[in-house]
């Protein structure tokens, strides 16, 4: 079924009796050409891209318990292409241009939603960082605009701007970024992956590998051996835990990250912002809530679930930024688990075993890179080379000294 | 959550910065043929298990000193804490 404005009339006129499943709920086979495990939105993207854009057939995606359950749903859906380094943005570029186009591609209404990102500085030293990171957005083809204090009272009047300690000096404004629905993004994948013949199988945990002679021949699950081609883990925060079945070690640490979600409220916050002085974010739902977070908490963790201290840290980031805050209450907060990298940078790469392919180490940031993870994770799974713009995420680049660390904090994952 | 430091007793974990797992203290040798390979492991590649994990934790606001906590990651529970130095000790580490 295409979705259209007219199938909309049509079914609200006759009951809405007419919307069929948006995927079929199939049995496992016993062999695919290509097995993804993990149906949060890379994996699903993959599939899709393999099927609709490189013409791979036989596919499965397996997932443990729902599509979209993992980060995918958990995240705070913010998408943008500001990233400063030659590895990465060329990526986060490709990205964005996929999620300008997405819901014409899949048929879906994702509410991509370009309202702007704008990175507050504070002091000279960071307005300085920001005119750098702005000229090397543009120089690989995304925007980026400096503004001044005024610049920024037009667009936010309510900000904290003569703090004594943190003044609002002015901002990076990066226009085309923004917010997507991130449950439609999953739905919107798998739909389009399960019309092209993707079995997308549900409840159906990767429980080992099985391999012979250095070469991976399918994954044991819950419901029995499946054989394949290719399998390519894209499973986030789980991926250390998948690929030490394997016998792979990874330069990846699980964290968790929690985010926050106020009561609804009038339209107040016309884009996204972020705090200079603290770890803050927030943008508006179009529900009215205001979605924020801040840092993860900076320990090891698999529990998808947070503890105070964090949370005080970034309420108190929030109120400092925006005294009207204060008064907002809190609904709900929740916790995803980060595959936090070494260097703050992802991995879409072939393993050593034969057959076996590797997407991972997002980090908070891989909700933005969706579409083209998938793209490019699906373009190695077909050709066996890197897409042209994920030539750096490979897992030789710490063994040659080529880390992609934005931050320039070194090997430590909780600092990224 | 609370950290049990074994001089202190109980603190709040907020008092504390964390590096990560405790196996940093088996610092490789510099000097060995496959030193190259041995400081990628060490410097980059991670168990990351999920259950428990001995893990370095340093009193930063408190009396600085480095301690192995063995936490479990699902649950956060912490079960043993000792200080680094005697764990280092133990490993046979001189200093
Ligand atoms: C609080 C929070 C805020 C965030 N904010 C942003 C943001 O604003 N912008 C941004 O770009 N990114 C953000 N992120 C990061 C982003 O959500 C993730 O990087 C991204 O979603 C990870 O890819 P995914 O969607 O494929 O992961 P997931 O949705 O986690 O998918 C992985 C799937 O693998 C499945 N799985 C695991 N183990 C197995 C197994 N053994 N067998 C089968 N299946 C398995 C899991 O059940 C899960 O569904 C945020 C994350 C969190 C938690």
């Amino acid at each position: 079924m295409r979705f259209s404005g007219f199938r909309v009339i049509k079914e609200a006129l006759s009951g809405h009796k007419g919307w069929t499943p948006h995927w079929r709920d199939p049995e496992p086979k016993s062999h695919y050409d290509f097995v993804i495990i993990g149906g949060g939105g890379h994996g699903l993207a993959t599939a899709y891209y393999l099927a609709k854009e490189f013409g791979a057939s036989k596919i499965a995606v397996l997932e443990k318990g729902w599509i979209g359950g993992g980060n995918v749903g958990r995240n705070t859906t913010i998408i943008r292409s500001n990233y400063l380094l030659d590895g990465n943005e060329p990526f986060y570029e490709f990205s964005l241009k996929l999620w300008e186009n997405l819901e014409q591609d899949f048929n879906y209404n994702a509410m991509v939603s370009q309202r702007g990102i704008l990175n507050l500085v504070h002091t000279d030293a960071q307005r300085d960082a920001a005119r750098r990171r702005g000229n090397a957005m543009i120089l690989n083809g995304s925007d980026a605009e400096l503004l001044d204090q005024d610049g920024v009272r037009k667009l936010y009047p309510f900000l904290n701007f003569d703090n004594a300690r943190f003044p609002i000096k002015g901002g990076l404004l990066h226009r085309r970024g923004g917010t997507v629905r991130h449950d439609a993004v999953a739905w919107g994948y798998a739909r389009g992956a399960d019309i092209r013949g993707v079995d997308i199988i549900q409840n159906c945990e990767v429980t080992g590998f099985r391999t012979e002679n250095g070469k991976c021949l399918g994954v044991e699950t819950n419901r029995g051996f499946i054989g394949a081609g290719k399998v390519g883990v894209s499973v986030a925060g789980s991926s250390g835990r998948v690929m030490e079945k394997a016998g792979v070690r990874l330069p990846i640490e699980s964290h968790v990250l929690q985010a926050f979600v106020s009561e609804g409220l009038k339209p107040v916050l016309p884009g996204v912002i972020t705090y200079g002085a603290g770890h803050f974010y927030c943008s508006q739902s179009d529900k009215g809530g205001l979605v924020f977070g801040g840092d993860i908490d900076g320990y090891n963790s698999y529990a998808q679930r947070g503890n105070l201290p964090v949370v005080e840290d970034v309420v108190e980031g929030g109120v400092s930024l925006i005294p009207a805050l204060g008064r907002v209450r809190l609904l709900r907060g929740w916790g995803g688990i980060m595959d936090m990298s070494m260097d703050g940078s992802p991995i879409i790469d072939k393993t050593d075993i034969d057959g076996l392919y590797f997407n991972g180490g997002w980090c908070y940031g891989g909700f933005k890179a969706t579409p083209a993870a998938g793209w490019c994770f699906a373009h190695l799974l077909k050709t066996d080379q890197p897409h042209e713009t994920a030539t750096a995420y490979r897992f030789d680049r710490f063994r040659r000294g080529y880390m992609i660390d934005e931050k320039g904090q070194g090997a430590q994952p909780n600092l990224h | 959550m609370l950290i049990n430091h074994p001089l202190l007793g109980p603190r709040d974990a907020q008092e504390f910065t964390y590096l990560g797992d405790a196996a940093l203290i088996q610092r490789p040798d510099w000097q060995a043929d496959d030193a190259a390979d041995q400081f990628h492991e060490y410097l980059y590649l991670r168990d990351n298990p999920a259950g428990l994990h001995r893990e370095l934790w340093f009193h930063e606001a408190g009396d600085r000193s480095w301690l192995v906590v063995t936490r479990n990651t699902v649950t956060h529970e912490i079960t043993d804490v000792q200080l680094a130095r005697d764990v280092a000790r133990n490993e046979g580490r001189s200093t």
